[in-house]
């Protein structure tokens, strides 16, 4: 044999391997390392969970109580909750990436602390138009609203200054940093991200996985 | 081949043993760099600082070598020698960190992928710390015999 049709046949060997390889990979379980990756800074247990504690499908949702695209989206997951009862459910973890969002997010963390999070995440969601103006959040703005979800108001004030509270600000944003969170809300199905955004996206990544999960 | 000079016996039986050679050195060369890249870009697992030096020995070698198949031209071990010693040395210092030889205090990648940690692990010991080892090796060797079959 020629040396140079040695050489372009071994180089299209290699080549035609390595595509064979990515074309196996990717149609094999996509990404489900990665994905096993995730669900380690994914499942940390002070996340508020709604849903069936053994639900198999587990959507993880970055969101900030100062975004309005979270607000927007908050009907649209409960609906994919109600209608997979049993066998989704749903973490919230906050990432504030509003200036002054922080503060509404150690309400939130206090509000759980009484068992008060989804009263208090709807409450200041439906009012969300009142304490953020053109993206910028006065949390003061957001009290009044509050008054309806039955919180204890003293111990919530005490509480948004814990270190507990703290600690669960602090881990959310180290793990929204490491999952590379840089826009809410962003959407994690058992681990694998949403490659892109929008509401049939994260629709069709839920029943992707419950038909894995559930065949 | 009119433009080659004309060569004795003994001359081109060297000549053909370093084309091998050269040849079987960019085999491993390719193998190596599709194999990286098969990690990062496909995988998407990130590399470490480490790799990223090894990277930049290897690389080169998947052009430079083929340069000098065709004609064949010895020299290519003054140019390709040294990327690949130094790549095995980087290696072989990675290798060491993942076996845990050196100790932590001076790794010196603590931020973004450890060097140390492992992504994945083969029949409980094969590494790509440790294939990066052999694949710059195994060049090493290959370009050093190079160099032995055709000094004349």
């Amino acid at each position: 044999m020629k040396r140079s049709t040695l050489f372009v046949i071994a180089l299209l060997v290699l080549l035609g391997l390595f595509a064979l390889g990515a074309v196996v990979y990717q149609r094999g379980d996509a990404g489900a390392e990665a994905a096993a990756r995730n669900q380690i800074l994914l499942g940390r247990l002070h996340a508020p969970t709604i849903g069936a504690p053994d639900a198999r499908v587990h959507i993880v949702e970055f969101l900030d109580p100062a975004c309005e695209t979270c607000r927007a989206f908050y009907p649209f997951v409960k609906n994919i909750l109600a209608a997979n009862a049993g066998k989704v459910k749903l973490s919230v973890r906050h990432a504030a990436l509003h200036p002054g969002s922080e503060e509404v997010v150690r309400i939130l963390e206090a509000a759980k602390l009484q068992d008060k999070y989804w009263p208090t995440l709807e409450a200041l969601f439906a009012s969300q138009d009142r304490w953020t103006v053109n993206h910028r959040v006065h949390a003061e703005r957001a009290w009044p609203y509050l008054q309806g979800v039955g919180l204890d108001m003293e111990r919530l004030k005490k509480d948004m200054t814990s270190p507990e509270v703290a600690q669960n600000l602090a881990q959310d944003t180290a793990d929204a940093k490491a999952l590379g969170v840089k826009m809410t809300p962003e959407y994690f199905v058992n681990g694998h991200p949403l490659t892109e955004f929008g509401d049939k996206q994260l629709l069709r990544l839920v029943q992707q996985e419950r038909e894995k999960a559930y065949p | 081949m009119a433009s080659q000079p004309v060569m004795g016996t003994v001359a081109r039986a060297e000549h053909a043993a370093g084309w091998s050679l050269v040849f079987a050195s960019w085999l491993i060369a390719t193998a190596a760099t599709l194999g990286t890249l098969f990690q990062s870009e496909v995988m998407k697992l990130p590399p470490c600082e480490l790799c990223w030096y090894q990277r930049i020995c290897m690389f080169p070698l998947v052009v430079m070598l083929p340069l000098a198949l065709f004609p064949f031209d010895a020299r290519v071990v003054r140019y390709a020698l040294p990327l690949a010693l130094v790549g095995t040395v980087v290696a072989f210092y990675q290798l060491l960190l993942t076996w845990g030889v050196i100790p932590e205090s001076i790794r010196p990648c603590t931020q973004g992928v450890p060097c140390s940690e492992t992504q994945w692990v083969w029949l409980g010991f094969i590494t790509v710390p440790l294939i990066a080892t052999l694949a710059f090796a195994a060049i090493s060797a290959l370009l050093i015999l190079t160099n032995r079959k055709t000094r004349s």
